[in-house]
């Protein structure tokens, strides 16, 4: 490989799309605000000039009917990305996702198949209020048929990308805007991640830590405030959230015998829940303490900047969970 | 090839919607008894008196084109040109069914004659359609896709979407209503004001025409029409065929006064089924075209062999193994 650049994330999403559409005259880019920076960020640039308005289509608002336009010309032979700038109007477009791509293979026998890729953008914070913030990677999660990926760093941007526009089957592809700034190594050719791995950002022994996402930098924070105290945390990012990298989560958590969970959606019926029923089932000897989950609380996202404090997690939280499972019977935790 | 509009068509091809049409009735009336006694349990919606519409549309089509069809796909699926063995053997869910006995009868796909898929959900692969029809477009390999529905789906917002994107970008899309005057249980007048449907594609600038759906040979004639301006780049075109089906709206039963799923009023039913496209076209081929009787009876003798090797086919056919459950599942 090349030596990697310096590229924000939403650069790396960018290129990841010149580079597909560059390889492939199938993949295709359409939906509501796929051509303006209000919605997109700068994900599109230069991608109309490039390749023209018929592969990169904005649509009208009928995320439904776009979004089952995309799903029939994967099963057509092509190989659509639909964008929903805000992750909340997917609700509308639930059909032709879970009904139709995600069973279409199944159904069909293995005998025709949808590759599409459904990307949604989560809008966190911002006073953006209950319905232009949810993060509904879960929901997604839940049905089989849909794998479903949430980058943290830019490398991990494309590379995702890449493998979705390429993967045979549909693939929820989920960021999130408050990381389109967030700059990193990444190489100029194209490349994968695999989907399905997670990987390892920071080695410790004493408590794991799985996050997602934006969880995956307030887990690192966590981490260096946690060895200022002795504590070494071992930072996994999912990448993937469906299907969950079950090996990577059980071997870390049997060397550390604690575990803390960050996710960047709601605690009940979760994936921080999957993942505890995972390690109970797998790792049920290994473990030290009760699993902990920082997620957000079952509550609609407030609108208020004073509420959003309390409701989005952030490092402060991974911390205090790591502690409670840490410090008594471990004896390490200075009081600060 | 026929430029369309024409109302003479030759011997062999008549004797081929005559003979697709019959197959089609003959294979679903085999239906009935096995799934009274239940050997066949996934939920087949029979298309009993409306083959006219499959078989003149797909006859218009070339075997490169895309359909989706919807729970009632029976008939399109025969008429786009798939297997009747593999459509029988899906719909008693055996291995060697068109979908590998996961499907049943509301998920018929054969990609290589271009029937691209069915499903149940009402509307639900309208906008699949139209995403062929894109597919078709940015290719510009020349391609038409049709969406098969039902009157039902006119209540799903997604028709109007689909409807106004493939205006929009002028996709090559036939959208083909089959308006058997009931969704399920409900008649139409119930489900929407008194005015055709058809006419729903007008404020989308769209070609709109209300066909006898029980006439093949209109159908037939429209289909050509319709495809042609969709070839030419000045698609999409909306068709209503008034149909009527003759069994319920899923098995055998009929839906008629007197029975315990009482809702259509016997004189109705008698009335349409004076209209059977079958008989029609029947009639027509011996009285104005001279084809003899006793070639009649051979089509039918021939589809009645056929049907019944395809029942044997299904019934020697392996059910999947149990221990494939996860066989076509990635995530």
């Amino acid at each position: 490989m090349s030596s990697p650049r310096n590229l924000s994330y939403c650069q790396a999403i960018n290129e990841a799309f010149h580079q597909t559409m560059e390889a492939d005259p199938s993949v295709f880019l359409i939906g509501q605000g796929v051509k303006s920076p209000w919605y997109v960020g700068s994900t599109t640039r230069g991608l109309i000039e490039r390749f023209g308005q018929e592969r990169v289509i904005d649509s009208p608002i009928s995320e439904n009917g776009i979004t089952g336009a995309a799903v029939g010309a994967a099963i057509a032979g092509m190989r659509p990305v639909v964008v929903h700038p805000r992750m909340d109007f997917m609700l509308y477009a639930m059909d032709p996702i879970i009904n139709e791509a995600a069973n279409w293979f199944y159904m069909s026998g293995g005998r025709s198949n949808a590759p599409v890729v459904f990307w949604g953008i989560i809008n966190r914070r911002g006073e953006q209020a209950a319905q232009h913030s949810q993060a509904m990677h879960a929901v997604f999660a839940h049905v089989p048929g849909l794998k479903v990926v949430m980058p943290a760093t830019a490398y991990d941007a494309k590379g995702l990308m890449v493998a979705a526009i390429q993967d045979p089957n549909p693939v929820v592809f989920v960021d999130e805007r408050l990381l389109y700034g967030h700059a990193g190594p990444v190489p100029e050719e194209i490349y994968q991640v695999e989907i399905g791995k997670g990987c390892i950002r920071r080695e410790g022994c004493d408590v794991t830590i799985v996050a997602v996402s934006l969880m995956v930098h307030e887990a690192l924070l966590a981490a260096y405030q946690l060895a200022e105290n002795d504590i070494e945390a071992e930072v996994i990012d999912l990448r993937t959230v469906k299907p969950l990298d079950q090996e990577l989560i059980v071997s870390s958590v049997k060397k550390t015998g604690r575990l803390v969970i960050a996710d960047a959606g709601w605690q009940s019926f979760g994936i921080s829940a999957e993942i505890a029923a995972l390690v109970s089932e797998q790792a049920f000897d290994d473990l030290k303490e009760p699993i902990m989950r920082v997620a957000l609380p079952d509550c609609p996202a407030p609108a208020s900047m004073a509420l959003e404090e309390d409701y989005y997690s952030s490092a402060v939280d991974i911390v205090e969970a790591a502690r409670k499972i840490t410090r008594e019977r471990k004896n390490i935790w200075r009081a600060r | 090839m026929n430029k369309g509009g024409k109302m003479t068509h030759d011997q062999e091809r008549l004797q081929y919607l005559y003979r697709m049409m019959l197959r089609i009735r003959c294979f679903e009336e085999g239906l009935v008894d096995p799934i009274l006694n239940r050997e066949i349990r996934t939920p087949c919606h029979l298309c009993s008196g409306q083959e006219a519409v499959a078989v003149g549309l797909c006859a218009a089509l070339s075997k490169d084109d895309y359909i989706f069809g919807s729970h009632r796909s029976h008939g399109h699926f025969l008429a786009k040109g798939g297997s009747l063995n593999a459509l029988a053997a899906e719909i008693y869910c055996k291995e060697k069914g068109c979908s590998r006995g996961r499907g049943g009868s509301m998920h018929l796909v054969d990609p290589d004659v271009g029937m691209l898929g069915s499903a149940p959900i009402v509307s639900g692969t309208i906008s699949l359609a139209v995403g062929a029809a894109l597919a078709a477009s940015l290719r510009k390999d020349g391609r038409v896709a049709v969406s098969f529905f039902g009157d039902g789906a006119t209540g799903e917002g997604v028709l109007y979407e689909s409807l106004n994107f493939a205006a929009l970008k002028k996709l090559p899309i036939i959208f083909v209503c089959e308006n058997n005057l009931y969704a399920t249980h409900m008649p139409i007048r119930e489900c929407r004001v008194d005015i055709p449907i058809h006419r729903i594609a007008e404020p989308f600038g769209i070609e709109n025409h209300m066909v006898d759906g029980n006439d093949v040979l209109a159908v037939y004639d429209a289909g050509l029409k319709a495809v042609e301006v969709c070839r030419n780049g000045e698609g999409p075109v909306f068709l209503e065929c008034m149909t009527y089906r003759f069994r319920g709206h899923v098995g055998p039963d009929d839906n008629v006064q007197g029975l315990h799923t009482d809702i259509r009023p016997k004189t109705e039913l008698a009335s349409w089924l004076n209209k059977d496209p079958i008989q029609r076209l029947e009639r027509y081929l011996i009285e104005h075209i001279g084809i003899g009787v006793m070639d009649v009876q051979k089509i039918k003798d021939t589809v009645a062999q056929e049907v019944r090797e395809a029942k044997t086919f299904a019934e020697n056919s392996p059910r999947p193994r149990g221990k494939e459950l996860n066989e076509y599942v990635f995530a």
